[in-house]
């Protein structure tokens, strides 16, 4: 049809769309290829982004091993009738190094609870350092009536613990779970 | 048949065409529609599809307002309200308003410069007949054990890419999105610099040409971006690259900034036509020429180009330099003078006209009004001091949906009545058609404007539960929101008794006031129009006061 019109020679189309293909190739390539090293440059020189974050190699080598001390402390809520305590009340512990520390939990009560552990690490600016990989803390726990059982936390603490830091705290408190553990008194 | 044509040769023949006009037409439906390259037909279906989207984006919004509608969970879960959030506007943004408007491009580009069919009317089939299969991959995802995306529009990482491996036919859907309206925009180009008739100079365009002239360079410019946003997702996702992972060494906000490097683009694309269409329907119904014609061509431009260089102001609140966040406050502020140069045009060309008030005129001048407001509530979002508050609140739901829903679907609407009796050749009913009108220009405020409080008192977006303190503002914009929602039902009513049911023939002009190369063929437009190129001069063009 656009033969017929005489305003439309057939090439000129063919040219027009292949330069205006070609934008939009560009446009493509300018959102994948470009952005990202342009969106890098920009941080650098801006010192946004992940330009303030230290690669993993980096912070190994500014910082040597050292050995702080971790004391360990467990509390309960009284809504909660367990028997909570750290099985070691201190240890040393090299920076940088995976470690792992246990607490004892005990359900003398004759019905079965659930409770879930808040964790507080003292000094406050010491927080940021201590790093657990794999806690109690992080799920809600169960004990049957009269269950005891060994908790377990892994944990290291971050090479570039500010060195004033020579001794730190790690403290527990279990709260009854009450959401979950009514479940199992209904009939 | 009335006749503005100066050429009486070239109308004679049109008329010759529109009697014979069956010869011509495909028989059947899989010739007639699935292989067509006819602009009309191709218009048609575009039209037919952007509605159907709009009502199942739009039962996705009832879903959200009758979650919404007390405060606590009483419908859905909290996954599937964000689902619905997600899809309601990938559908209205991707399936509703931008084909409309293609429709509408369609349909009207060649009758207004005068071309006999789009450039290249095969790659015209095309970039339809893949919207149905992206849309329906999109759709797809909810019925997915994994379910639909959940992430917001934005997609933003690393919320995104927790969504399963239906992630993947999300990414799909927008990769043949944008291939189906790159094409689109490519052959509007064509058809525009290529295909003119003779005497049809740029600057004797109707302004509807002429804004989706800018428009498809937008969609140029921007579509490939976000095509390439969402490869990145795909392969961060599936493929183990961290464009977007803090941890592999990539940034997840990088993706906010590619992503509204096309973003804000898209905005403009779904608004520039419908700047267009009021444009037109304006001076035809005040019976007078469009004020500041040049200025408005200027004054659109003006507009695309800005909107490349304001994208950050949808994130002023990931944490730029201060020169960064005040170059795009200002930056976005300056986007206030082209559009207060356009409103201020249309206010003019209305001024001392002979106005009557049909319904697409009640459309247009509903959007005016309207649309401002929506502008207003943009400029205070683009303080920056002030955006840190409104930041992801619903005062921002209530701005965009302004600018969207007063603004681009009242035009829509507005367009369709202005054209529809040239498209069916029959009058639709005007007492359907007003009483459809101030149905939704009533109840689209009582949906949205109470959302302007939300969002002060610190109503956050995309919440499927809220503080009780916010609910009787809720409650209002959910029953504004059905009602709306139930209005819509009235156009289809409209659509259907025009096109199958009116007794009333429209004639060639249709409206009295009406100029245009459009108006003079016949109504409804035979299945091939300008066969014979016409000539074009000032005394055809609706702003003839201007136009040398």
């Amino acid at each position: 049809m656009s033969e017929q019109n005489p305003t439309a020679p057939k090439r000129g189309h063919g040219r027009l769309v292949g330069k205006l293909l070609v934008v939009a190739v560009a446009m493509f390539g300018f959102g994948v290829f470009a952005m990202p090293p342009l969106y890098d440059t920009f941080c650098e020189i801006t010192g946004l982004g992940q330009a303030g974050i230290k690669t993993a190699g980096e912070v190994e080598e500014s910082a040597a091993p050292r050995q702080v001390k971790v004391r360990f402390d467990a509390n309960t809520n009284s809504k909660l009738d367990w028997e909570f305590r750290p099985v070691q009340s201190s240890m040393m512990v090299t920076t940088g190094e995976a470690t792992t520390a246990l607490y004892f939990a005990g359900n003398p009560s004759e019905r079965d609870s659930a409770g879930m552990a808040t964790f507080n690490v003292s000094p406050p600016k010491a927080a940021r350092y201590f790093v657990k990989t794999e806690c109690f803390c992080f799920t809600r726990q169960e004990l049957a009536a009269g269950e005891e059982r060994e908790m377990p936390v892994y944990f290291f603490l971050q090479p570039d613990l500010p060195e004033d830091i020579e001794e730190l705290t790690l403290s527990y408190t279990f709260f009854r779970n009450e959401d979950d553990d009514v479940a199992q008194n209904a009939p | 048949m009335s006749t503005i044509a100066s050429d009486g040769t070239d109308l004679g023949h049109d008329t010759h065409d529109a009697h014979d006009d069956h010869d011509h037409k495909p028989e059947g439906f899989l010739d007639r529609w699935v292989f067509t390259t006819n602009h009309k037909d191709i218009g048609t279906l575009y039209l037919v599809f952007a509605l159907l989207m709009f009502f199942i984006g739009g039962a996705m919004a009832m879903v959200i307002r009758a979650e919404l509608f007390m405060p606590g969970m009483q419908l859905v879960r909290p996954d599937f309200f964000n689902q619905m959030t997600t899809m309601h506007a990938l559908i209205m943004v991707f399936g509703a308003v931008m084909p409309a408007w293609v429709g509408f491009a369609n349909w009207m580009i060649p009758l207004q410069v005068g071309a006999p069919d789009m450039a290249l009317p095969r790659m015209n089939n095309f970039s339809f007949w893949i919207l149905p299969f992206a849309f329906t991959m999109l759709l797809s995802t909810l019925f997915m054990d994994s379910g639909g995306p959940a992430a917001g529009w934005t997609l933003y990482p690393p919320l995104s890419l927790q969504t399963g491996s239906s992630f993947a036919f999300v990414v799909f859907a927008v990769h043949m999105m944008g291939i189906s309206s790159i094409m689109g925009a490519i052959n509007i180009i064509a058809t525009i610099f290529n295909m003119r008739a003779p005497g049809m100079t740029l600057l004797r365009m109707p302004l509807f040409v002429w804004t989706w002239l800018i428009t498809a360079f937008l969609l140029i410019a921007a579509m490939p971006v976000l095509a390439g946003a969402v490869t990145m997702l795909l392969t961060d996702h599936f493929f183990g690259t961290s464009f977007f992972n803090a941890a592999g060494g990539g940034d997840p906000v990088m993706f906010q900034h590619i992503f509204w490097f096309f973003g804000h683009p898209e905005v403009y694309i779904m608004i520039l036509p419908a700047f267009g269409v009021v444009s037109e329907i304006l001076p035809t119904f005040s019976r007078k020429p469009l004020f500041g014609y040049a200025a408005m061509v200027y004054a659109t431009a003006s507009i695309a180009f800005l909107s490349f260089i304001v994208w950050a102001h949808h994130m002023f609140t990931v944490g730029m330099p201060l020169e960064g966040e005040l170059f795009f406050m200002y930056a976005t502020m300056l986007i206030a003078v082209p559009t207060g140069v356009k409103v201020f045009n249309w206010v003019s060309t209305m001024w001392k006209g002979s106005m009557t008030f049909e319904t697409p005129m009640l459309f247009a001048i509903g959007f005016v009004v309207l649309f401002t407001i929506g502008g207003l509530s943009g400029l205070m979002l683009a303080i920056t001091a002030a955006d840190l508050q409104y930041h992801d609140t619903y005062f921002v739901v209530a701005h965009f949906h302004y600018v969207l829903v007063p603004g681009a679907v009242f035009t829509l609407m507005a367009g369709a009545y202005y054209w529809l009796p040239k498209w069916t050749g029959n009058m639709y009913s005007e007492r359907w058609g007003k009483i459809h009108f101030w149905c939704s220009a009533i109840f689209v405020n009582v949906l949205f404007f109470p959302q302007h409080y939300l969002g002060l008192a610190g109503m956050p977006r995309r919440i499927p539960d809220y503080s009780p303190q916010f609910a009787d503002f809720n409650m209002w914009s959910s029953i504004g929101g059905f009602a709306f929602g139930a209005s819509q039902l009235i156009f289809v009513g409209v659509i259907i008794h025009c096109v199958w049911f009116s007794k009333k023939k429209a004639t060639a002009q249709v409206w009295e006031g009406a100029k245009g190369l459009e108006w003079t063929v016949p109504s409804p437009a035979p299945h091939h129009t300008f066969t014979k190129p016409p000539v074009v001069d000032d005394t055809m063009v609706a702003h003839a006061d201007e136009a040398h």
